[in-house]
């Protein structure tokens, strides 16, 4: 059997706001194995961020994990306290945001952010950590190396700021790293490079990998298995191949057709009907129901749930009309 | 045939990005250009959409605020076979392009009251709750602000302002790059239908193939202030002339073949500050041979009709 790097059971975030408790994200469970990129998907406000921030322990307060266990190789660290929590992030957990410029210090060249975040999570020597920042920006694909690691932030472009991001996120060589939007801000030729780079780490050092992204696209590019999220819940779970070609969900039959294709020619896109509801005004049952042609009694009564591969739908879950 | 509705010819717009005069003297640095711009031709048919698509400062935005009269050219010339006052133009930021502190309704109202000063009141009531109704929001809304909309509604709500003055002509600068996919079909199904419905022309502007390939009967495909590329986009996506083309057409991630490995193309694209000789393209071009590090590739009328600007293209039709 794989070994599973990251395990999430029954995760739950919620923010007390005066006007009553907000769930941002509603019992979610999904596991990850060493040297999978897990793809996590969804329009804005489904909760895929607010999953990626609870797991490495960066909720904003209000914000907490209200219940829910988050294993991390056979450690739970959703009850470790701020400062055990630190030593986990950087050297257990990497991350990776969207905007490359506010995860560097602009003041600093990055040859000594690089040897800095090293030197806090290992036992190298000055030069030793030096010569370590060098590797990992010759790995990640930042030519001439030598001459550009006395260089500051604003002297790289996008692409080779997003690669040094990773190169720190590596510093410690950590099970796993969470990637939040990490091409978001890029250009689709740099998107290609920066994806190919993140599965080539994930084959090469068996790092497991959580891909947060709004972007189907890259999903089906690069992730092994995919978690679609709609209003804080999972709605659907399963191989990137089944979810892209097979999906379950209408939601997220409906999220795939409304992506326009690059082969069939259609005179309309497939619409979704509605927006996806406020965290406050989350319907009973299944929160998609009110958009669902499908959508019967149950379905507006009872809340479908996955703790697995499938989908969260009454129709897939019980095949007959609910 | 049909006269073009829109004709952009040698079209030029250079910006002077320059240290302070005081910074040059003492450093003893020149002027600096930015050819956002640099020589380009392109014709639209009325009724029909045109779409400029590349990357980040490939200049496709410069051209749309250059058609729309927002930036005054540096050279060449742009040709509006219509009334100017026919053409309108739907911005990327939903959120930036509406006034916050006005009602929904004076914002529709906005290109009316300015272009027919002397629309009687109850017409331009009239006219808004139709407008509002058109792009699918309730006539009721005219009275809410922008802050009560989603992203969806307010771009819904920028086209409604758009179509205020009964425009022929629209210029859409990446009008869903902003939203989220289904709320992005929900705005690409509203311009198709109204196109079909009123006649109108779009240059639609994008990064997006996929959204431009649904969206436009012609792409143009830009590369550092030039068109290297302009073709009906049947034949774009059927057979692509420019390398670069084809390495965009491979970099898009394909829903329909998931787990693709492939090879990315290095490189990135050079500052446009300090352009590569000849061809702008050389650097990363496999097909770069010593003509295109020299000389600059021109669309020419007998290498595929115009529609590449490549010494390759060009010896692989003579040959």
């Amino acid at each position: 059997m794989t070994e599973t790097v990251l395990d999430v059971r029954n995760l739950r975030v919620e923010f007390p706001t005066r006007r009553g408790t907000l769930t941002a994200v509603d019992d979610i469970s999904l596991t990850i194995a060493k040297g999978e990129i897990l793809g996590v998907v969804g329009e804005s406000g489904a909760g895929k961020s607010m999953t990626g921030m609870a797991i490495l322990g960066l909720l904003e307060p209000p914000g907490r994990i209200a219940s829910g266990e988050i294993w991390l190789s056979g450690d739970r660290i959703d009850n470790l306290s701020e400062t055990q929590m630190q030593a986990v992030r950087g050297r257990r957990i990497g991350a990776i945001f969207q905007d490359p410029l506010t995860s560097l210090n602009p003041l600093f060249r990055v040859g000594d952010q690089l040897v800095e975040t090293i030197r806090l999570h290992t036992q190298l020597s000055k030069s030793a950590a030096r010569q370590r920042a060098i590797e990992l920006m010759r790995e990640v694909g930042i030519p001439a190396v030598e001459e550009r690691i006395d260089n500051y932030p604003h002297q790289f472009s996008g692409g080779m700021r997003q690669r040094i991001v990773i190169a720190l996120a590596l510093c410690a060589e950590p099970e796993l790293i969470i990637a939040d939007e990490p091409t978001t801000a890029l250009d689709v030729s740099i998107q290609a490079q920066i994806t190919a780079l993140l599965k080539r780490l994930c084959r090469e050092r068996g790092t497991a990998v959580m891909l947060v992204t709004h972007d189907m696209g890259v999903i089906a590019e690069t992730a092994d298995r995919v978690a679609v999220m709609y209003a804080g819940r999972l709605a659907e779970l399963g191989a990137v191949e089944d979810v892209v070609r097979r999906p379950q969900h209408p939601y997220t039959t409906g999220l795939m057709g409304s992506i326009p294709s690059l082969r069939r020619d259609e005179a309309e896109l497939q619409m979704i009907p509605g927006a996806m509801p406020r965290l406050g005004a989350i319907p009973e049952g299944c929160a998609f129901n009110p958009r669902c042609a499908f959508a019967g009694p149950k379905c507006r009564r009872d809340t479908p749930r996955i703790h697995g591969n499938g989908a969260a739908c009454w129709l897939a879950l019980e095949g007959a009309t609910a | 045939m049909t006269r073009p509705i829109l004709e952009v010819a040698a079209l030029e717009r250079r910006f002077d990005v320059s240290a302070p005069w005081l910074n040059r003297m003492i450093e003893r640095k020149p002027r600096r250009t930015l050819r956002a711009v640099d020589g380009v031709d392109f014709d639209i048919l009325p009724g029909q959409t045109l779409a400029l698509v590349g990357e980040s400062g490939c200049g496709k935005s410069t051209i749309a605020k250059l058609v729309t009269g927002l930036h005054a050219p540096s050279g060449g010339s742009i040709r509006f076979n219509g009334d100017p006052d026919k053409m309108q133009m739907i911005f990327q930021d939903p959120y930036a392009s509406l006034n916050p502190r006005w009602r929904v309704g004076r914002i529709v109202a906005e290109p009316l009251r300015t272009l027919r000063p002397d629309t009687p009141e109850a017409q331009v009531t009239a006219r808004v709750e139709e407008l509002l109704s058109t792009v699918g929001l309730s006539p009721a809304d005219a009275v809410k602000y922008p802050h009560e909309f989603s992203g969806g509604q307010r771009q819904r709500i920028s086209i409604a302002r758009a179509l205020a003055g009964d425009p022929e002509f629209l210029v859409c600068d990446e009008p869903t790059s902003a939203l989220d996919v289904s709320v992005q079909a929900q705005v690409l199904n509203l311009m198709k239908r109204l196109q079909r419905e009123m006649g109108l022309t779009y240059l639609f502007i994008s990064h997006d193939l996929s959204v431009v390939r649904h969206m436009a009967d012609v792409i143009a495909v830009m590369y550092l202030g030039r068109i290297v590329e302009i073709q009906p986009t049947k034949d774009l996506f059927a057979n692509p002339l420019h390398p670069y083309t084809r390495m965009l057409l491979d970099t898009i991630p394909d829903l329909e073949a998931p787990k693709r490995d492939r090879a990315p193309m290095g490189g990135e694209v050079p500052s446009p500050v300090s352009p590569p000789s000849g061809c702008s393209f050389h650097p990363r071009c496999p097909l770069a041979f010593d003509r295109c590090k020299r000389e600059r590739p021109r669309r020419e009328v007998h290498v595929h009709d115009r529609r590449v600007a490549c010494f390759a293209a060009e010896a692989a039709a003579n040959v």
